[in-house]
């Protein structure tokens, strides 16, 4: 213990009163969670019985199932279409998009509703974006590239408007004195400044595209999505286990590939 | 020419220096092949993506056919069944964020090198970490429906498995950059592991933390309402209802209230921010 | 010879019933160097650029001579304000170059009046162009520094690349605003020399916003005063007396 005097009843109550709040914070969120807990209908029954469940779920899906190459491949090679149509399009729409968006260089007749725009692609989640394309276009890939689409544009279009507004107008002002066009101002002055975020961007949302793009197939559109839920309403757990290896693979590979990119365009 | 004596001072450099090259040959190359697997990448899915020509025209048309038919929008439907799915919704991202937060901490210690020394360690949380992140919570959903049932069971703890990697991943790193001195001069005073990490690392942590769980639940907000498509509760499940029935009011009533929640969250969660950090 | 600019009237207000100039009428046509001087927030800035309107004008007429056409910049908007753009080139306080581009691309700029987009995305100048610019680059002094990132460059060396960027240009006249304010003094003399020089090998008037009283004196072939809005003194730098300084800038105690 320690051993010096103790200190008065108000100093001690002072040392700890910050403590006190985080306390009861604390207990607030457990109360919260409780009440969530049964509200939700959870119980302890059902959790042990699931995990029993789970125990056996676990067994049945090793050893993975190695035989179905040619359906896993097909998933996996729309599932990379998917992605990569997506970014490109994605990304070449968000660039003029993005730069619309940006207030210190668009009069706000153009600036607000190209935010606007980007705001509804971010907001909804690009299940939800897919399937009202599945509803619109049909089952397929289609409905996956279109949502996808939608998604970077919103991810991709809000950051690149918010980074050109933190560019320094002053180097973009030196250009436009020079007598270049628009055009020009954007490449020379705004762009280099911009660039390197922009590619950082670009390659995040390529690597979200991917992920995302393994998911769409659930509620139709396109992608190995479509293999894995099949699975799943099979009872095939051990081609689940499959899928679901590779789509980690798959995702691992891409977030080195896009890191090397990045480096070769020295950013 | 005028009468003051001008400088010109000679060239530095020769003519045949003078071409003027933005990248170095090394650099055009690679830059080169780097374009040329993008061209390559692109040129194959567009060749072999099976997409009907006709679907693609038509894609307009029927994309405004489609919003016409959500006009006018459903509002009574809100009472009923909406909200309700709403709040269960919000219930699954909270319970989800708070499991995943609790299940992280432990893996977030065992992947930061300066805290957790021993390299199998280290690998074993990593791959952990990657896992949890790379399968999506729709997928994670599936896989608790299998085992738990329809319901929000599963779709908590899809929640709270997909955000142990997002959040175990940010608190690593940050621990990883967290400046030793704090630390040694705990270890030289002879504190335990435990004392380490809570009067060290923790109070450095803290900040940081907060707004990654903050970050997190924003987003979880948003993939929660999604579950119920599978079935794996919340507000999906009334939008899955809706489209089956091609009720298009009421998916046009469900998908604005989400819109709104996610507003909703959105300024939360900036003042919160404001609030606390 | 006949008058590069011949201001007149050019009033300025940023706030409605507040004009920062108050009717200015100046005229300027020989080579070589103008400096304008005034205590601040008097709108020698603000003057400097309504030449190139990256301010625009409230009232009055900026009349610019080129090429044989003399055109009203106050009234010029679109293309044809950037047409005559090419032909005023400006030197910048804070230099503003942009940092992440190498020395030669940010000279290089000086041509973007005059390439498409296309061309200049692709970076594809012109030899002549290329081969003028190394010229400028061992003008200024810069011989090696082709290839060198601009934010790796110092102060004063960035200014050089600035002027030999405006210089690109090949332009009727050249402004500065304020190009030494944010040098050191040896490195000021050395830039102010430079703008000098080079406006007499062009022939081309230099108008010069500076504060530093004693360079104007030292280089400037004119010495424009401003104060409150009006110009002052319009005259060489023997007769700028002390009286015209108190004028100028109020106050006693930093002339004695």
């Amino acid at each position: 213990m320690s051993a010096t005097t103790p200190s008065s009843p108000a100093r001690a109550s002072l040392a700890f009163r910050p403590q006190l709040t985080t306390r009861i914070v604390i207990w607030l969120i457990l109360a919260y969670a409780v009440y969530a807990a049964t509200q939700l209908g959870f119980s302890w029954e059902r959790f042990s019985s699931g995990l029993g469940n789970g125990a056996k779920f676990l067994a049945r899906m090793f050893p993975p199932d190695v035989s179905k190459g040619d359906i896993l491949w097909g998933g996996i090679k729309e599932t990379l279409q998917i992605a990569v149509l997506a970014s490109l399009f994605g990304i070449l729409f968000s660039l003029p998009i993005g730069l619309m968006g940006a207030r210190n260089l668009m009069p706000a007749w153009i600036s607000w509703p190209a935010r606007a725009f980007v705001s509804v692609c971010r907001s909804l989640h690009p299940v939800i974006v897919a399937i009202l394309f599945v509803k619109a276009v049909g089952f397929g890939a289609l409905a996956g590239v279109l949502a996808l689409i939608v998604a970077s544009i919103g991810f991709i279009g809000k950051l690149f408007a918010e980074a050109i507004e933190e560019i320094s107008i002053k180097q973009v002002e030196a250009i436009r004195a020079t007598g270049a066009s628009f055009m020009n101002v954007i490449l020379f002055g705004v762009l280099p400044q911009v660039l390197s975020r922009f590619v950082g961007f670009s390659t995040y949302q390529l690597d979200s595209n991917l992920r995302n793009s393994t998911m769409v197939g659930i509620v139709g559109a396109g992608g190995v999505g479509g293999v894995l839920f099949s699975a799943f309403q099979r009872f095939d757990y051990d081609f689940v286990l499959t899928i679901l290896l590779t789509i980690i693979t798959i995702i691992v590979v891409g977030e080195l590939l896009a890191n090397s990119v990045k480096k070769v365009f020295n950013v | 020419m005028s009468e003051t004596t001008l400088r010109t001072p000679a060239p530095v450099l020769s003519p045949a220096e003078r071409q003027w090259q933005r990248h170095t040959p090394g650099q055009r190359l690679l830059r080169f092949a780097v374009w040329l697997v993008i061209a390559v990448a692109v040129v194959q899915s567009m060749r072999y993506i099976e997409i009907i020509p006709e679907f693609l025209y038509d894609a307009p048309e029927q994309m405004s056919d489609m919003l016409a038919r959500m006009w006018p929008i459903d509002w009574a439907y809100f009472a009923s069944d909406v909200q309700a799915g709403l709040i269960e919704t919000l219930h699954i991202a909270t319970l989800g964020t708070l499991l995943a937060i609790v299940l992280a901490i432990p893996f977030g210690l065992l992947v930061a090198p300066n805290l957790t020394r021993h390299r199998g360690l280290n690998l074993f949380a990593r791959i952990v970490l990657v896992a949890s992140r790379s399968v999506n919570s729709l997928v994670w959903a599936l896989l608790f429906l299998a085992i738990f049932g329809p319901g929000p069971l599963a779709g908590t703890l899809a929640i709270a498995f997909r955000s142990i990697g997002f959040v175990g991943k940010m608190a690593g790193e940050t621990i990883e950059q967290m400046p030793r001195g704090p630390i040694e001069a705990l270890q030289a005073s002879g504190a335990s592991k435990f004392s380490e990490i809570w009067y060290g690392y923790w109070p450095q942590l803290k900040p940081a933390f907060m707004s990654i769980v903050l970050l997190r639940w924003d987003i979880n907000v948003r993939e929660s309402a999604v579950l119920g498509i599978v079935g794996a509760g919340g507000v999906g499940m009334v939008l899955d209802t809706a489209l089956n029935l091609f009720q298009w009011p009421r998916v046009a009533t469900v998908l604005v209230s989400i819109f709104a929640i996610v507003i909703v969250t959105e300024v939360a969660v900036t003042q919160i921010r404001k609030r606390v950090l | 010879m006949s008058h590069a600019i011949e201001i007149q009237g050019l009033v300025k207000e940023y706030k409605p019933g507040h004009p920062i100039l108050k009717g200015i009428d100046l005229k300027f046509g020989d080579a070589g160097l103008v400096a304008i001087i005034g205590p601040s927030g008097t709108g020698k800035s603000t003057l400097i650029r309504c030449i190139n309107r990256l301010v625009d004008p409230s009232r009055g007429a900026i009349w610019f001579e080129s090429g044989g056409r003399r055109v009203n910049l106050a009234e010029l908007r679109g293309r044809a304000l950037r047409e005559s753009r090419r032909h005023i080139g400006m030197v910048f306080q804070e230099y503003n170059l942009v940092e992440r581009l190498s020395v030669m691309e940010n000279l290089l700029c000086g041509r973007l009046g005059y390439v498409n987009a296309w061309t200049a995305w692709r970076r594809n100048f012109a030899k002549e162009d290329v081969a003028h610019a190394f010229e400028l680059l061992d003008t200024v002094g810069l011989g090696n520094f082709a290839n060198q990132r601009a934010d790796a460059l110092s102060g004063g060396q960035r200014q050089r690349v600035g002027i030999a960027r405006a210089l690109m240009q090949r332009p009727r006249l050249l402004l500065a605003d304020e190009p030494t304010s944010s040098l050191d003094p040896k490195t000021s003399f050395e830039i102010i020399s430079l703008l000098k020089e080079q406006g007499r090998a062009q022939q081309i008037p230099v108008i010069v916003n500076i504060h530093d009283v004693e360079l104007a004196k030292r280089y400037a072939d004119r010495i424009i005063g401003m104060s409150g809005g009006h110009v002052v003194y319009d005259g060489n730098a023997e007769n700028l007396s002390d009286d015209f300084l108190k004028q100028i800038y109020g106050g006693e105690d930093w002339l004695a």
